[in-house]
């Protein structure tokens, strides 16, 4: 049983394809997240599920019931799917308080009841019930526009981007809290984001979205450390892409021999790939007559307080990124001496 | 609804035959009025340009004394119906007639046309194009024909053409001044019951170069690249020096003609007892009463008629609202004397109880002021961002409900301001009143047309005051409220009102 089920989704406009047969299943009570650069159509995905566009093929389920299958015929309307949404910037509505943003979706008879209040305090806005949205800040703006998504209690909450026009001081803080909130009542989330950081953290699923497709999804330690593709890899973080060649079941680059990570499928026998090194996956030592492993020489150094992500000319093998912690960053210049830990990721070459 | 009356007309015309209105086309009177309006949209269109411009750069772009006063006065002529700014320049001297007359009192109406888009055009331009221009070794006249005049170009043509379209409408000031253009003769031909078929035939020359008119300032402007965007270089604003005393004494003239003559005039008249001799008065808290209401009804009618419309072109903007814009500026070049004449057409032939009624005249109110209401209304629904509408429907609400409950409270401002206009209008408008008021019926400006037509100019004095603070009270509590220093979310609905005020300069 999903909560939301999305199988084979199209959508163009005028001709141009957006949507390509996008599928997509998230479990109840789970917060998934689509990431995608933007054009990739993370926000015509999320409008297809809410309703507010027709999918041209494809069928979308919400616990089990058909709300879209590409024909008008059956096509439940965007009131009838009981889904919340929290647009970019929120969108309250103007002309009304805060309290009347929360009621907007409720039945009359709940307008003015406590649950507006509980609402409220369950984002911590108690007693602001009374003010314009124009009266508050962006992070509160964005904590109304939750409660007001929940407050008809839906099966499922679309929020698009919510964070990102927020400062980046702000944004962790209010992040915690609108998510939070959803937690807190246990209602299925799926968030869009084009910030891998983001998706990676609070999500328990996270699916990749390229030009109108899914190109992976699962969780996101098993979406970081074995992308699907190469492309998929950068975008999810700095991505060290090395020459390879399969030996002894796992593979040889220019750092060494690497053990495979399990579940990889790759043909036996020497043949070549491309290895994907995590910067975190390689260590520095200082250069010494007992240091094993590849020795190269430092190009750059870029130092952002906890970490450093230092850049390591290893000669053949081109330039590596490695990080480390912020104290030891070698400066630009030093000799120094690399080693790779941990399993890799492989694909074959020329497979993309 | 929009091209209704074109149709009227022509079937109107091909009922007389084309035999009978080839003939009636093309005679010699034609061409005497073709002349007449030449001569006279040359001269009037020349001086509003100079005034207009003239005023404008003064108040905006220079140090001028007193900017504050001169801005909140330069465009009362605006709301001064032309036909009393004519009947108040008459009756202070009768020297005042004629081509010269007419010249005079339409350049006093209209100038303001001019003046205020240019005037928006100027506060937009970056003084450091102006600079940038002087830096390439350009003189000062040089550096503000060269980089200033073509930003402002988009902004003079349309307040041009908006003097020409005035023009080719007004009829009463022409009327009150012996003045004889095609208006003036289209209602006598038809008044009189002499040749419908006449007036039709005049009407259509009226209509095609009111489109010629339109057409030309279409092909001029799309040649003009418009620089959008706040100045970055901020205003620095041109010190006159000396030039103070002149641009002063311009400035008192132009706002004393335009509006310290026909004020202190309606004040003189006001003053003077009654001169009527052996005719019943019209009450005139009656015809006020019918003003206000036959003005309110179709202001709201209006107002409805063009929602749905306005709506659809914000939220699917393209061909469509492009389309919309075109037909717009099509019924605000149709001069309101046709549209209420193929209203007349239609009623005497397919509808004849309508014939004399209220409802006609409220119709013809609506559909000459329609584009205002368009343009307010597409002001303030294009700005509305399109998740509000899915917001309120992701929580529940029917398209219908969302509608009610979100789109038109926040496009509450642009309504306002839309059922405002369009009374405004109404309030002053004469042509059209005069050929379809009801039987029985006086409003404020048919009570003011039959006094002033008999000389009696005391009392036609009344009736015009009353016009003008009508007029007068409601527009500058809406441009108080709608101050766009105020507040920046009202700044797209106010630039819309700027460009429907210049654009509907219908008398």
């Amino acid at each position: 049983m999903t909560a939301l089920s999305v199988s084979g989704v199209c959508k163009s406009y005028a001709d141009t394809p957006v949507l390509r047969g996008v599928s997509l299943a998230v479990a109840p009570g789970s917060l998934a997240a689509i990431l995608g650069a933007s054009g990739a159509g993370k926000t015509t995905l999320l409008r297809v599920i809410a309703g507010f566009e027709p999918a041209d093929a494809g069928t979308i389920e919400l616990g089990g019931q058909v709300v879209d299958s590409g024909q008008s015929r059956g096509r439940v309307p965007p009131e009838r799917r009981h889904i919340g949404f929290v647009p970019q910037d929120g969108a309250l509505f103007p002309h009304l308080t805060v309290h009347g943003n929360v009621a907007f979706g409720l039945p009359r008879s709940a307008r003015h009841g406590p649950f507006v209040d509980e609402l409220l305090e369950l984002v911590g806005l108690s007693g602001l019930g009374g003010r314009y949205p124009h009266e508050l800040s962006g992070g509160q703006q964005q904590r109304v526009a939750i409660a007001r998504a929940l407050a008809p209690r839906p099966r499922l909450v679309l929020l698009d981007e919510p964070f990102a026009s927020l400062d980046a001081s702000l944004r962790a803080v209010v992040r915690a809290e609108v998510l939070g909130a959803l937690r807190a009542v246990g209602t299925t989330g799926v968030l869009v984001t084009h910030d891998q950081d983001e998706a990676l953290s609070v999500a328990d699923y996270v699916a990749v979205l390229q030009d109108g497709v899914i190109t992976q999804a699962g969780p996101p330690r098993e979406v970081y450390s074995a992308p699907a593709d190469p492309w998929t890899a950068g975008f999810l973080g700095t991505a060290n892409l090395l020459p390879g060649i399969l030996q002894n079941q796992g593979v040889r680059t220019a750092l060494g021999w690497h053990e495979m990570r399990a579940g990889g499928q790759l043909p036996d026998g020497g043949g070549e790939v491309t290895v994907l090194i995590r910067p975190e996956q390689i260590a520095l030592a200082p250069l010494a007559p007992s240091a094993e492993g590849v020795t190269g020489k430092v190009t750059e150094a870029r130092y952002h307080g906890h970490d450093a992500l230092v850049a390591v000319d290893v000669g053949d093998a081109g330039v590596l990124q490695v990080r480390m912690l912020g104290a030891g960053a070698p400066a630009p210049g030093d000799e120094v001496c690399l080693t790779a830990t941990g399993p890799v990721t492989a694909w074959p070459e020329g497979s993309f | 609804m929009v091209l209704l009356p074109v149709v009227f007309l022509l079937w109107q015309a091909g009922h007389a035959g084309w035999g009978t209105i080839w003939p009636l086309i093309f005679r010699t009177l034609t061409w005497t009025l073709l002349l007449n309006t030449i001569e006279l949209g040359v001269i009037v269109t020349v001086c509003s340009a100079v005034a207009g411009v003239g005023s404008a750069w003064l108040i905006e772009r220079t140090n001028l004394p007193l900017r504050r006063f001169w801005r909140a006065v330069v465009v009362l002529p605006l709301a001064i119906p032309d036909f009393v700014i004519g009947y108040t320049w008459l009756s202070l001297t009768p020297a005042v007639h004629g081509l010269f007359g007419a010249s005079l009192v339409m350049t006093l109406g209209l100038y303001p046309l001019v003046y205020l888009p240019v005037a928006a055009a100027l506060r937009r331009v970056d003084t450091s194009l102006y600079e940038v221009a002087r830096s390439l070794g350009l003189g000062r006249f040089r550096a503000l024909l060269g980089a200033v005049l073509p930003q402002i170009r988009a902004a003079l043509l349309g307040g041009c053409l908006m003097v020409l379209l005035g023009l080719l409408a007004e009829y009463g000031a022409f009327e009150i001044l012996r003045f004889q253009t095609f208006t003036t003769e289209i209602f006598t031909e038809f008044n009189l019951g002499i040749n419908p078929a006449a007036a039709s035939a005049l009407s259509l020359v009226l209509v095609v170069l009111s489109l010629l008119v339109i057409g030309t300032e279409m092909t001029l402007t799309r040649s003009v690249a418009v620089r959008a965007g706040r100045p970055a270089g901020g205003v620095r604003r041109y010190r006159l020096g000396w030039g103070a005393v002149p641009s002063l004494l311009f400035m008192a003239v132009l706002v004393g003609l335009g509006v310290g003559v026909p004020a202190s005039t309606l004040v003189y008249w006001l003053t003077q007892p009654s001169d009527l001799v052996g005719v019943a008065p019209i009450p005139l808290l009656g015809a006020a009463g019918y003003t206000l209401l036959y003005s309110f009804l179709a202001a709201v009618l209006a107002t409805v008629a063009a929602f749905p419309v306005a709506y659809l072109a914000a939220r699917h903007p393209g061909r469509l609202s492009r389309l919309l814009e075109r037909l717009g500026y099509l019924v605000q070049g149709l001069p309101g004397l046709v549209i209420a004449l193929s209203l007349v057409f239609f009623a005497v032939r397919l509808a004849y109880p309508l014939y004399q009624s209220p409802t006609l005249l409220v119709i013809a109110y609506a559909v000459m002021f329609f584009p205002m209401a368009l343009i307010s209304l597409r002001a303030s629904l294009v700005q509305l961002p399109r998740r509000f509408f899915d917001t309120a429907r992701s929580l529940g609400c029917s398209p219908m409900s969302a509608l009610l409950r979100v789109t038109i409270p926040l496009a509450a401002p642009g309504i306002a301001a839309s059922v405002a206009l369009v009374f405004l209008s109404a309030v002053t408008e004469l042509t059209a009143t005069l050929l379809l008021v009801p039987t029985g019926v006086q409003t404020l400006a048919t009570a003011f047309w039959a006094y002033q037509s008999q000389v009696s100019y005391a009392t036609a004095s009344r009736y015009a005051s009353l016009i003008v603070v009508i007029a007068v009270v409601p527009g500058v509590f809406m441009s108080r409220w709608l101050d766009p220093s105020r507040s920046s979310a009202r700044g797209t609905v106010v630039r819309g009102l700027i460009r429907s005020v210049t654009r509907g300069g219908r008398p």
